[in-house]
């Protein structure tokens, strides 16, 4: 192209070349808008200090719950022995003897008194260990002592060796712990002795000197992954996904993290707990009766309903209830919006003034919002999924009252004039000419709201109108069950799924178009 | 033409459609009749089922609602006014019934913004903001899931499951994890609104990227142009429109979403709502209700008369992937 071409083109198109300033500064002036807001609204919602003030190494171990447990045991220093110690609701077990802590016992001679000594300090800081030292005999090797003092008043010591007290001296001859070492998989690990910690970790080793009650010291400066806030205070190891371990002056916590979700099926109070599934499928089979009230199944599904930990039986429950309120509300509202329409479409009720107090009236409830309407009626009805399906009723009354008259609207009216034109009554004029028509877009629009409705359904839960929605409110505020919260967004999206599957293919076999996904 | 009374004598051929259309029509009627009783056994059962679940029964709770309604007229009518304003009520007995000036936000000495209204545009930016945000993300994850721009089919599939899990995933969940980690406020609100958002619109955009005109961008590709060149100028003017269309749409949908999730801690009208009604404050309640109603009929006409502007009087489909 020469240059006079190209100038001749210029001329020919000067409306494509010399646009106005404005015009062609539009879309910058626009960003840069956009760009002038975002800042307004960080400074507005002090973004910058949420985000710096968040606690990001909580939302670490949050993340991690989602798939993972921890088991927490404690291992407090006595005199010249160790007592480890599980909570009460421990993942495994009352009675847990895991394989990655292991333990030396040996006979130890103790005072009496000692036990004495030992309830002063160690109530401040530790809430396992302090009761069973309040027991005549001070608490045995590996002894939940915690658990075994609240279980009853008895003395429910464990069957290994029983102190034998020696009046004359005032001592007592027993077995206790005197090392723990406590694996965290791979090269990492933790040997507890009274007095002195060693920590192993990436290949290094830290040894810490334990002053009972009184400080921790490191021999050598701290590796990368141990901190310390200032001399003598805790030392926390942290070993990334595996867990991590608070070494303090008369304790070291340990917290040991698993993959996976702990006891889904049966809990720790299960008698199949524990067992392998072809144990448990044995049992169930062709196994003696456990409960001579009933058989192995239905002992296997009650235990699998009432876990303790996850609640299958009522998370069902509550899921069903998000369906029904999705399901009934849709239908409700499909039902009555489907002759209100008829009414407030221009075209078929020739009364302008019922148009226009129908369409307002469609408009109000949609516009009060759902969440307007949940509140209301879940003060009305108390929580539960009667407040969601009137939620969804009210609001989709609304929704599809719209939709439906303006499809009714769009209508083609050749068909209503044949119909007419034979002589037809009014309604069924209605029937053979209309309805046809737009029965199919009306289904459709239900259908997809039908589907969106059991998203709305979980949120509108959490204010109080029951179903899941309630359920994943409660287990994420107590800041600790977020497996079940993972479980129960598993559930939810996997019913989303199979119910935009089912509505898509409704919709396809209606419409007739297939649409792309 | 003089009516029959017997049926017209049809031939063999005439005789075997008539069967096999009286046959069609019965299977019809049956299906239609099963599935007619099949809903009416579905809906009986959810009804049955969700009063059953209820904290309060139905019928038992029906006169309550009443009373309920009763309960939300207040004093006298110019309380809602008064509630809405901020104005001193003349019932006030320090209680936080009618304590309206007290959350007043000054910016002057004199002048002062309602708490509602404070409130309100709160939760309206927190739509706006989460809007942009996903509008920006979404145009960009776009154009790699649209087939007609990525040929690479994993990293389309990749990036569409991504879009699909951002979607699905409950906003209320993203909501209380952020709040859990953050602070109670706005940003966890943000955070949850925008990532559906991004999900929700990238979903929309692709498809609108996908039923674009190819022929600007075959015409750049001959010139050579890159990927990047192509869809800026070939796909991106052409679907703008759409663009803006679906956003404005997806900002309604934003403004009750992030009512409610401020209802759940997100701050904003949300929260003050769920207050006054748990704590049957009637004026201020009506007032919220009534602040809420104008405020998401304005921005629904607003966009509405937005998106005529912008994409003409071409149909929309109304709360698609809500």
């Amino acid at each position: 192209m020469t240059e006079a071409e190209a100038n001749a083109l210029v001329a020919r198109h000067a409306v494509v070349f010399n646009r106005p300033l404005i015009e062609r500064l539009r879309g910058l002036l626009i960003l840069a808008g956009v760009c002038l807001y975002l800042v307004f609204a960080w400074w507005l919602f002090a973004v910058g200090q949420v985000l710096a003030g968040g606690n990001w190494e909580i939302a670490g171990s949050y993340l991690a719950d989602w798939v993972s447990y921890e088991v927490r045991p404690n291992i407090k220093y006595g005199e010249g022995t160790l007592e480890i110690s599980y909570p009460r609701f421990s993942p495994l077990g009352d009675d847990p003897k895991p394989d990655w802590v292991v333990t030396q016992t040996a006979m130890v001679d103790r005072k009496l008194g000692a036990g004495g000594g030992v309830t002063q300090g160690a109530g401040a800081t530790s809430d396992a260990g302090f009761l069973g030292s309040l027991e005549v005999a001070p608490a045995p090797k590996e002894q939940d002592s915690f658990l075994g003092s609240m279980d009853g008043p008895a003395p429910s010591g464990p069957s290994a060796a029983d102190p034998v007290p020696d009046a004359q001296s005032g001592t007592v001859r027993e077995e206790a712990v005197v090392t723990a070492e406590v694996s965290y998989g791979g090269e990492t690990h933790i040997r507890i002795e009274p007095g002195l910690v060693t920590v192993t970790h990436g290949g290094e080793t830290l040894v810490l000197d334990i002053d009972r009650r009184e400080a921790v010291t490191a021999r050598g400066p701290l590796p990368e992954w141990a901190s310390q806030r200032q001399p003598g205070a805790k030392v926390i190891a942290r070993f990334g996904f595996a867990g991590r371990a608070e070494i303090e002056d008369d304790e070291v916590k340990v917290r040991r993290r698993f993959l996976g979700w702990e006891n889904f099926v049966f809990d720790t109070r299960s008698p199949f707990w524990g067992k392998p599934a072809s144990e448990v499928l044995g049992l169930i089979v062709s196994g003696e009766r456990i409960d001579p009230a009933r058989s192995n199944l239905a002992l296997a599904w009650d235990n699998i309903l009432n876990n303790s930990e996850w609640q299958h039986g009522d998370v069902w429950l509550k899921l069903l209830q998000t369906i029904v309120m999705a399901f009934a509300g849709t239908v409700l509202a499909s039902l009555l919006a489907f002759p209100l329409a008829f009414a407030a479409a221009r075209n078929i009720m020739p009364n302008r003034l019922v148009n226009h107090v129908l369409k307002r009236f469609f408009d109000f409830l949609r516009s009060v919002d759902m969440l307007i309407w949940a509140l209301f009626f879940t003060r009305a009805f108390g929580p539960g999924p009667l407040a969601g399906v009137s939620a969804i009723f009210f609001t989709d009354t609304g929704t599809f009252g719209k939709l439906y008259s303006e499809a009714l609207e769009n209508i083609d009216d050749k068909q209503r004039e044949g119909v007419r034109s034979v002589g037809a009554s009014p309604s069924a004029v209605q029937r053979y000419g209309v309805v046809p028509q737009v029965l199919p877009v009306f289904l459709s629009q239900s259908l997809y709201f039908w589907e969106s409705n059991t998203r709305s359904a979980t949120i509108i839960g959490a204010v109080g109108a029951g179903g899941i929605g309630l359920k994943l409110w409660e287990a994420m505020r107590t800041n600790q069950d977020w497996e079940n919260v993972a479980y129960m967004v598993i559930l939810i999206l996997l019913v989303v799924f199979v119910f935009d599957n089912i509505s898509t293919l409704l919709r396809q076999r209606l419409i007739g178009t297939p649409r792309r996904a | 033409m003089t009516a029959t009374t017997h049926p017209p004598l049809l031939s063999e051929a005439g005789q075997t459609v008539e069967r096999h259309w009286r046959e069609l029509a019965g299977r019809r009627r049956l299906y239609t009749i099963g599935g007619l009783a099949f809903m009416l056994l579905a809906m009986g059962g959810s009804l049955w089922f969700a009063n059953d679940s209820n904290a309060g029964k139905f019928f038992d709770r029906l006169p309550y609602l009443f009373d309920f309604i009763g309960q939300l007229i207040p004093r006298d009518g110019w309380e809602i006014w008064r509630a809405l304003f901020d104005l001193p009520s003349p019932y006030d007995d320090g209680s936080l019934k009618y304590n309206y000036p007290d959350g007043r936000v000054y910016f002057t000495e004199t002048l002062y913004l309602p708490e509602y209204f404070y409130k309100m545009l709160e939760t309206i930016n927190i739509a706006l903001v989460s809007t942009l945000v996903g509008f920006g993300l979404g145009f960009v994850l776009c154009f790699l899931a649209a087939s007609n721009l990525t040929t690479r089919r994993w990293l389309r599939f990749f990036v569409r499951r991504f879009m699909e899990v951002l979607r699905a995933f409950p906003e209320i969940v993203i909501a209380g994890f952020f709040l859990a980690v953050l602070t109670l406020g706005a940003v966890p609100a943000i955070i949850a609104v925008s990532i559906h958002t991004i999900g929700a619109l990238g979903k929309m955009f692709f498809e609108v990227v996908e039923n674009a005109d190819m022929k600007a961008e075959e015409g750049l590709r001959a010139a050579g142009a890159n990927w990047v060149e192509r869809v800026w100028f070939a796909i991106v003017p052409q679907v703008m429109p759409n663009f803006l269309s679906y956003a404005l749409l997806r900002l309604e949908i934003n403004v009750r979403a992030s009512t409610i999730i401020g209802a759940v801690g997100g701050g904003g009208i949300g929260e003050a709502l769920r207050l006054s009604i748990s704590r049957t404050h009637e004026a201020k309640t009506l007032a919220i209700v009534l602040l809420l109603f104008c405020t998401i009929v304005a921005v629904d006409q607003f966009s509405a008369w937005l998106r005529t502007r912008i994409v003409g009087k071409q149909a929309f489909e109304f709360g698609r992937g809500a």
